[in-house]
């Protein structure tokens, strides 16, 4: 890259440990944008999370392993089937959405009044879910295929970013925009919502609150099924990937309170602030950092940015 | 006597004076050694995650060394024992490391211990190793700094490792050099011996990065690189993270043509887990690559490939070392043996039989190496190893003959390290230098 003439700077000082640093705004400029395809992946990851939090009120712990799921799809379609990656990626959520929605009537809709126990449930469904990806596909790592244009840099004026990481902020937009309008604009979100202000209620009303609750599960699991789709390109493919993952979720979805448009909001600014740590200082303290504020936010604020609904569980 | 919250206190602290040395301080150093009787299997512990971040690349160190074992054993063993393994899978986690490596000392009385790949996992162990005088074979590089009496390694020091890559990077490619490792001790070190080869070759170091063991967010730090524009990458990431960088850096529109990574973990496993695309036209150092075109080394790969260990389908320089680390063992142990009588061989004496132990090119696929006696590392010939695209190496260049290993070459007023300890330049020998 040949900076051009007027590289304009502005001189942002830092005095960290004694050692100042001016800063171009043009690397500035890239790690915001840097900062909203960190952001991305953070609210791809916490999606499926939200939407199964948010709902049901339970605490998937299975949840990167149905990230993981969906890394292993796109890899058993491209190695097994030669399908092509874009198809993978829809493959994913329907297969990892079919396993979601298997684990919930076999398991999880006993388990709605006991919010603890879906906990240990949902942890022992992780370790069932490991280990079996472990027996059929062997531990050693596996990788995902993306197609060469993916593999390339896209530049603007001395600004730049992969085409893959646009790729997956795109994704994170379109995902959003389907969920917001599933949620809001479908006969199916007006029970999901209804189901979540009050369950018993929404039944007299002769909606089959099972029923929401399982595609809920199914569509939370799919979700992560996508994300492992996009994620498995960035990554390695191992059957423990997902626990990575799951603490990003977790952030994401507990600073956010469990609602949609929260996790949209604790993405982008964990996303931009580790984004400018990481500039001004390096990546090791920039999630040292984003940890502390997490937690000195949530001491004031217990319960998240956006709260999902009146009730609490 | 009245029961006070003085006397209380007084009367435990003498309790606690009184019972503490016969509870908690062995009677003599080598009580808690492993004991061989003739004829009895010869029990050695096998510590590697087979699990998590670290599993690539030490699970193929556990499924080497199960093969070197069965190798040793179906030609007769040791003195007409087998060896008997007790694998476990350390989870990559270092906690687990320490309570493992207890367990195998103190319950199932091992002999020696092979085990550990990253050196935080390696310091997590040493404490427990060398309170109870048992051994630890090190099979992997590390940074040196260290002047321990229990420990037998057969990779590379870091002043053995970048020794020759700095200078041929900076030969082919330019002076300009950005520096990424994972955040621990090795690639800490690693780095300052590198800084030093760099000055001598007349480079320039643009930028430091660090990120953290397991991460795999490499936005920031390839955004830094962007900016600083090096004419190649010296990186010690290590791991599934190694993996990640690769990735990103093509999907970031890098090219290795222009600006190649040069790294010091980058083997044969790594490049299949990436993919090949992803590996192809970077550079690597290291004692040994699959494709070193000797017998010893064909016959290796072709023995382990076709084994029921070698399911993954590469050899790796790791692989290599461990391989190696098991056949040191196995010539020590004659050597104690010979020397002291199979019941009286203890962990400390096969560690003093390693002194000098030489692996001819018949048994070590990397070629004629030879454990120091002073410090009981290893003299090797390193490699430099440029990617193909089908994610095999080819040689490019090897040392003109073996370096030594030298643990405290950045540090000389540390002193030189000996079998009895670290020699201070005053003459003061300080042992167990962690």
């Amino acid at each position: 890259m040949v900076a051009g003439p007027a590289r304009h700077h502005i001189t942002v000082c830092v005095n960290f440990g004694g050692h100042e640093m001016d800063i171009s705004s043009i690397a500035f400029a890239n790690s915001l944008i840097l900062g909203l395809s960190i952001a991305s992946i953070f609210f791809v990851a916490a999606l499926g999370l939200t939407i199964i939090y948010g709902t049901a009120g339970v605490i998937n712990m299975a949840h990167g392993e149905f990230i993981m799921l969906g890394a292993y799809t796109v890899y058993a379609m491209q190695t097994f089937l030669g399908v092509p990656y874009f198809l993978c990626i829809p493959a994913a959520f329907i297969v990892v959405g079919a396993i979601g929605f298997a684990v919930e009537k076999s398991l999880i809709r006993y388990l709605y009044e006991r919010p603890l126990d879906t906990l240990l449930a949902t942890w022992g469904v992780s370790l069932i879910l490991i280990q079996g990806t472990r027996l059929i596909f062997g531990s050693e790592p596996k990788f995902v295929q993306i197609p060469s244009f993916l593999s390339s840099n896209v530049e603007v004026g001395g600004l730049s970013l992969g085409a893959f990481r646009i790729f997956i902020i795109l994704m994170a937009l379109a995902l959003a925009a389907s969920v917001w309008f599933i949620f809001y604009r479908s006969d199916f979100g007006i029970k999901i919502r209804a189901v979540t202000q009050n369950r018993e209620m929404a039944a007299s009303f002769g909606i089959n609150s099972g029923q929401v609750y399982s595609f809920t599960f199914a569509l939370g699991a799919g979700l992560a099924g996508v994300a492992g789709a996009l994620f498995g390109a960035l990554n390695i493919v191992l059957p423990t990937m997902g626990i990575e993952y799951v603490v990003e979720a977790f952030l994401t979805v507990i600073t956010g309170g469990g609602a949609l448009m929260g996790s949209a909001i604790a993405s982008l600014a964990i996303g931009e602030w580790q984004s400018i740590f990481a500039l001004v200082t390096n990546s090791t303290f920039a999630q040292f950092m984003i940890f502390v504020l997490i937690v000195v936010f949530l001491r004031f604020r217990p319960e998240g940015l956006i709260s999902a609904s009146g009730k609490r569980r | 006597m009245k029961f006070s919250r003085r006397n209380f206190l007084k009367n435990s602290a003498m309790v606690g004076a009184l019972a503490a040395p016969s509870i908690w301080i062995p009677q003599s150093r080598g009580a808690w050694g492993a004991t061989l009787t003739e004829g009895e299997p010869i029990k050695v512990g096998v510590l590697f995650s087979l699990t998590g971040s670290l599993a690539v690349p030490e699970e193929d160190s556990t499924l080497v060394m199960q093969y070197a074992i069965d190798e040793i054993n179906a030609a007769g063993g040791i003195a007409g024992s087998q060896i008997e393994p007790v694998i476990i899978d350390a989870k990559s986690d270092f906690g687990v490391y320490t309570e493992k490596a207890r367990e195998l000392i103190l319950r199932d009385k091992v002999i020696s211990i092979f085990g550990c790949y990253t050196s935080a996992s390696r310091k997590a162990i040493l404490p427990t190793v060398m309170d109870r005088d048992n051994l630890l074979f090190y099979p992997t590089c590390y940074e040196g700094a260290e002047c321990v009496q229990n420990i037998v390694c057969t990779g590379p020091l870091a002043n053995q490792h970048s020794k020759d890559l700095i200078p041929f990077m900076v030969e082919n490619y330019g002076k300009r050099v950005f520096f990424v490792g994972s955040n621990y001790v090795w690639p800490k070190e690693s780095n300052k011996n590198a800084k030093i080869w760099l000055e001598n070759a007349g480079g320039e170091l643009l930028g430091e990065e660090y990120i953290p063991l397991g991460d795999s967010e490499f936005g920031p730090v390839l955004g830094k690189i962007r900016e600083a524009q090096p004419d190649f990458i010296f990186s010690t990431v290590v791991g599934a993270s190694d993996i990640a960088f690769h990735r990103q850096f093509k999907q970031a529109g890098f090219s290795a043509e222009t600006m190649p990574i040069a790294s010091l973990t980058t083997g044969e496993i790594e490049t299949k887990a990436m993919g090949a695309e992803y590996g192809a036209g970077h550079y690597t150092s290291a004692p040994y690559f699959q494709a070193l075109d000797n017998p010893t080394n064909q016959k290796f790969v072709e023995g382990f490939l076709s084994s029921p260990y070698g399911k993954n389908g590469v050899t790796h320089y790791n692989m290599a070392e461990t391989y190696n680390s098991a056949y040191v063992f196995k010539a020590a142990m004659e050597k104690a043996i010979a020397d002291h009588g199979f019941n009286e061989v203890t962990s400390m004496r096969l560690r003093d039989a390693c002194a000098g132990i030489k692996l001819s090119a018949d048994i070590s696929p990397e070629g004629e190496t030879w454990i120091d006696e002073d410090n009981f590392n290893t003299w090797l010939v390193p490699k430099i190893g440029h990617c193909q695209s089908d994610g095999s190496f080819k040689i490019v260049k090897e040392a003109a003959e073996h370096v030594a290993p030298d643990p405290f070459s950045i540090y000389p007023d540390a002193g030189t390290c000996r079998a009895n300890g670290l020699v201070a330049p005053d003459g003061t020998v300080r042992t167990d230098v962690i």
